[in-house]
C-alpha cells in the first residue's frame, strides 16, 4: 500500500516536472534569453595582491595607513564608515596623540545638542566616537548624489564578492569609456547622464563619479609616489582592515589551533592504534 | 540492553557505589558509551559521524548561548549588534565565526551521516525508529539554520526570511493569513525577529532531547555494521569504551581540523557578501540564495514552473516539502532484507547517481536561471522523486544480491586473509 501511493505520487511529480520541462523547452526556442550588456561587458576584478591576503596574511601598517590616508582625503566627502571608531586608529599604528589630533581635526562634527539651549548642535570628535556620516540623513546623501545614496564602507571589503580586489578595480580602473562595440550591439544601453560607465560595477552604470582621477590627488607623508593605481590599492587594504579589523589575531590563533589539534589527531592515532592492536577489524 | 554478554557496571569506590543507589547515572554512561555497550567490531569510519554531529550540536550551543549575552534582536540594531561581537567582544569574532561555519559543519557532517545510512540500508528494521527520529532531527536543524540565518538582518537574512514564509502563501485560500499569522506582520520585521530569535534558541535543545531519544531507540538492536550481518555472538562485538572511544577520537580530530581551518582561514567562504549589507525592505538583492545546505531543496522549489490543476507554485512547495518528508516512508519503501549496498550492485548504482543528483541539484539551487539550468534541475528534481518512489521499490523486488558473509568475524577474518569476496574501499 505504501509503495503503490509513493509510485503514485513519484508518478505525478514526475509528470509535473515533465509538462515544466517541456515549458523550459518551448520557451527556450521561442524565446531565448536576450543577451544583455552587463553579460558580456562586466569584467572579473583585477588581483590587488594585499599582504593581509593568504593563510597567514598580514597588515601592510604603512600601506593601511596610506589607505586612511586616501579615505579621509576623498572618500569621506561621500562615504560614511560607522562601525570604526577613530580610536581603532591606534590597532594600525597611530599614537594616542594622533588619534586625538585626528579626531579633534575631523572635518565633520558629531550630532550633539547644546548643553543650555538644547538645541541641535555639533561637537568635535573625540577618539571613543565613531567616524560620522558626511550627510545629516539619507535625503541630504541622496540630494547631493544624484538620488544615489553612497553605501557605508565599513564592511564593504566583506559585502561585494571578492570584496577587497573588486574595490580595488572599481575605483582604480573600472572608469574607462564605454566601449564602442558594446554600443553597438546593445545601442539602448548607452550610460545615462549622471552616472559613470565602470566596467567593475554590476550593471556597469555607477552613481559615483571616478574618485581617484589623477596621480599625486594625495600627498603621502611617507613620501610613496600616489599613482591612481597606488591610492586605489591603498585604499583597498585600509577597507580591508575596517572590515576585518581582526584579520592577525585570527590568522595567528588559527596557526596555533591548527598545531594543537594535529598533535591531538596524532595523539588520538596513537590511542587507536593501541586499543585495537589485538583485533582485527 | 542490547547483548547478554555486555558487560555490566561495577562501582569498585564507596563513593561511585553510594551514588549508583542514589541516582545511577554514571551508570547509565557506561552503558549508553562506556565499556557497557557492546558494538561490532567492523565498523568503518563512516560511523563516526553520528559522535561528530553530537559534537558540532555542542559547539553550536555552547557559542550560541555566549552570542546571545551580547546579541540583541531588534531589527534597528540587530545587525549593528553583531558587528559590535565582531569588534568590540573579547573573542567575539571568534564566537560569531565558530557558529556561522559550525553550523556549515554540522549540516556537512550530518549529511554524510544521512548518506551513511542510505547506503548501509541503516533504516531498515530493526532500526526503523532509529531513523524516523534521525529524519526529525533533521527537519528540527534546518528550522533551527534557517532562524538562525536570519538573526544577523543581513539583506540574506530578511529576503531569506521573505521568500521562506512565502512558501505558505501557496497554501489555497487561508495560505496569505497563515503567512501574516507566522510572521507577525506583512512582512519580516522586529516581531517576526524576535520570534525568531525565542525558537532559535529553544530548538536545539529540543534537538538535543530528539538525539537522547534517538540513541535510546539504537541501543535497543544496537549498531549496524558495513556488512548489514547481524551480530551472532560475542566475537563479533567489542565494548564501546575503549574501542570506539579512541577511534571517535581520531574522527574528532580531524573533524576539529578542517573546522579551523575554516574558521580562521576562510570564515566567510560558505557565507554570501549581501549579508553584510543590513537588511533594506526596499531594495531586493540581485540574487536570493539560500545557505549552501538547502541549495538542493531550493532548486527542487523553483524546477516546478507548469501549472497543472494546482498552481505551479505550490506544486513546488509541496515537492521541496515531499523530498524530505519522503524518508519518513523509506523503510516501507525498500523492502529488500539486505541492508549494506556492498551487496547489492544495482541499488549501489542508483545510489551513486543519486549522488550526483543532489550534486547537481546543489549547483543549479545557487546557479542564475538561465535556460539550461532550469532544464537540469528539472531533469535531476525528477530523478530525486523517482529514485526514491519509483526506482528504489522497483529494485528491491528485482535486484539480485551478492552472498552475504556467515557472520562480522567471518567477513573480518576474510578480508584480513585477502580472500574477501566483498572487498569494496567502503567497508575498511
Ligand atoms: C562624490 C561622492 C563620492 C566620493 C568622493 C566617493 N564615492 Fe564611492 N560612491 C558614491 C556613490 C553615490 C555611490 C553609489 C553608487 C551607485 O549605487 O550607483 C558610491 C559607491 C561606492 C562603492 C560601492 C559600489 C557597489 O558595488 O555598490 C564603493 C566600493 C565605493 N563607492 C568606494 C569609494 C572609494 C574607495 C572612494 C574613495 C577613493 C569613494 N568611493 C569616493 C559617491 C562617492
Ligand atoms: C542546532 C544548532 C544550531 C544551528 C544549526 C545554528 C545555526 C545558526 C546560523 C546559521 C546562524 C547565522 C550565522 C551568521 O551568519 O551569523 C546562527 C546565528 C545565531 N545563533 Fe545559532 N544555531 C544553533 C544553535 C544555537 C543555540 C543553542 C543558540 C543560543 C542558545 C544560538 C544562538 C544564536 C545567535 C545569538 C545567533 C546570531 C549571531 C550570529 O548571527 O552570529 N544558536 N545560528
Amino acid at each position: 500500500m505504501v509503495r503503490l501511493i509513493a509510485s503514485l505520487v513519484g508518478a505525478a511529480f514526475v509528470f509535473v516536472l515533465g509538462l515544466a520541462l517541456f515549458g523550459t523547452v518551448s520557451d527556450w526556442i521561442t524565446n531565448p534569453p536576450p543577451e544583455s550588456a552587463e553579460h558580456e561587458f562586466h569584467r572579473e576584478a583585477l588581483d590587488a595582491g594585499l599582504p593581509s591576503n593568504g593563510v597567514l596574511g598580514r597588515f601592510d601598517r604603512r600601506q593601511v595607513q596610506r589607505g586612511f590616508q586616501v579615505f579621509q582625503e576623498v572618500c569621506s566627502a561621500c562615504h560614511s564608515l560607522k562601525y570604526v571608531s577613530f580610536r581603532d586608529l591606534r590597532q594600525i599604528g597611530y599614537s594616542e596623540a594622533e588619534v586625538k589630533a585626528i579626531a579633534k581635526g575631523w572635518k565633520i562634527e558629531q550630532p550633539s545638542i547644546n548643553a543650555e539651549t538644547g538645541e541641535a548642535s555639533t561637537r568635535p570628535n573625540v577618539p571613543s566616537d565613531r567616524f560620522p556620516s558626511p550627510f545629516a540623513n539619507e535625503v541630504a546623501a541622496r540630494a547631493a548624489n544624484n538620488n544615489a545614496l553612497p553605501p557605508d564602507l565599513s564592511l564593504m571589503a566583506k559585502a561585494r564578492h571578492n570584496g577587497a580586489n573588486y574595490i580595488y578595480s572599481l575605483v582604480g580602473h573600472g572608469y574607462v569609456n564605454q566601449p564602442a562595440e558594446l554600443l553597438r550591439k546593445f545601442p539602448g544601453a548607452k550610460t545615462p547622464t549622471g552616472l559613470h560607465y565602470n566596467q567593475y560595477f554590476a550593471n556597469l552604470n555607477i552613481a559615483m563619479p571616478p574618485p581617484l582621477t589623477q596621480d599625486g590627488q594625495v600627498t603621502y607623508s611617507d613620501g610613496t609616489r600616489a599613482s591612481v593605481d597606488q591610492m586605489a590599492k591603498d585604499v583597498s587594504a585600509f577597507l580591508t582592515w575596517t572590515a576585518e579589523p581582526n584579520l592577525e589575531a585570527r590568522h595567528s590563533a588559527g596557526f596555533a589551533a591548527v598545531i594543537f589539534i594535529l598533535i591531538f589527531c596524532f595523539l588520538a592515532w596513537g590511542a587507536y592504534q593501541n586499543v585495537w592492536r589485538d583485533v582485527k577489524h | 540492553m542490547s547483548f547478554p554478554w555486555a558487560k555490566h557496571y561495577e562501582p569498585k569506590q564507596p563513593l561511585m557505589r553510594w551514588l549508583d543507589e542514589k541516582l545511577p547515572v554514571p551508570r547509565l554512561v557506561y552503558n549508553a558509551v562506556g565499556a557497557g555497550y557492546p558494538v561490532p567490531r567492523n565498523l568503518n569510519y563512516f560511523w563516526n559521524f553520528g559522535v561528530l554531529a553530537g559534537a558540532a550540536l555542542s559547539i553550536q550551543i555552547i557559542t550560541g548561548i555566549v552570542l546571545a549575552m551580547h546579541y540583541a534582536a531588534n531589527g534597528g540594531v540587530a545587525f549593528g549588534s553583531i558587528e559590535s561581537i565582531m569588534r568590540d567582544v573579547n573573542a567575539g569574532w571568534f564566537l560569531r565565526y565558530a557558529h556561522a561555519n559550525g553550523a556549515s559543519m554540522f549540516l556537512l557532517v550530518v549529511y554524510i551521516h544521512i548518506g551513511r545510512g542510505l547506503y548501509y540500508g541503516s533504516y531498515k528494521a530493526p532500526r526503523e525508529m532509529v531513523w524516523l527520529l534521525g529524519v526529525v532531527i533533521f527537519l528540527l536543524m534546518m528550522a533551527t539554520a534557517f532562524m538562525g540565518y536570519v538573526l544577523p538582518w543581513g539583506q540574506m537574512s530578511f529576503w531569506g526570511a521573505q521568500v521562506i514564509t512565502g512558501f505558505f502563501s501557496a497554501i489555497p485560500v487561508v495560505g496569505e493569513t497563515i503567512r501574516i499569522w507566522l510572521l507577525g506582520g506583512f512582512a519580516p520585521d522586529n516581531a517576526a525577529l524576535n520570534r525568531f530569535f525565542s525558537l532559535h534558541y529553544l530548538l536545539p535543545f529540543v534537538t538535543a532531547g530528539v538525539i537522547i531519544l534517538h540513541i535510546w531507540a539504537l541501543h535497543i538492536p544496537g549498531s549496524g555494521n558495513p556488512t548489514g550481518v547481524d551480530v551472532k555472538g560475542e566475537q563479533d562485538t567489542v565494548p564501546f569504551h575503549p574501542y570506539y572511544t579512541a577511534k571517535d577520537a581520531v574522527g574528532l580530530g580531524v573533524f576539529l581540523l578542517v573546522f579551523a581551518l575554516l574558521l580562521f582561514f576562510s570564515p566567510n567562504l560558505l557565507g554570501h557578501p549581501d549579508n553584510y549589507v543590513e537588511a533594506n525592505p526596499l531594495s531586493t538583492p540581485a540574487h536570493i540564495v539560500p545557505e549552501w545546505y538547502f541549495l538542493p531543496f531550493y532548486a527542487i522549489l523553483k524546477s516546478f514552473t507548469a501549472d497543472f490543476i494546482l498552481p505551479a507554485k505550490l506544486w513546488g512547495v509541496l515537492a521541496m516539502f515531499g523530498s524530505i518528508l519522503l524518508l519518513f516512508f523509506l523503510p516501507w519503501l525498500d523492502s529488500s532484507p539486505i541492508r549494506s549496498a556492498n551487496f547489492r550492485p544495482a541499488y549501489r548504482k542508483f545510489l551513486l547517481i543519486l549522488l550526483l543528483d543532489l550534486f547537481v541539484l546543489g549547483y543549479v539551487g545557487g546557479a542564475e536561471p538561465r535556460p539550461w539550468v532550469i532544464l537540469m534541475g528539472q531533469i535531476a528534481s525528477a530523478y530525486y522523486f523517482a529514485h526514491f518512489l519509483i526506482i528504489l521499490p522497483i529494485v528491491a523486488r528485482t535486484e539480485r544480491p551478492r552472498p552475504l558473509p556467515n557472520s562480522i568475524t567471518e567477513a573480518v577474518l576474510a578480508k584480513h586473509a585477502g580472500l574477501g569476496p566483498h572487498k569494496s574501499a567502503m567497508a575498511s
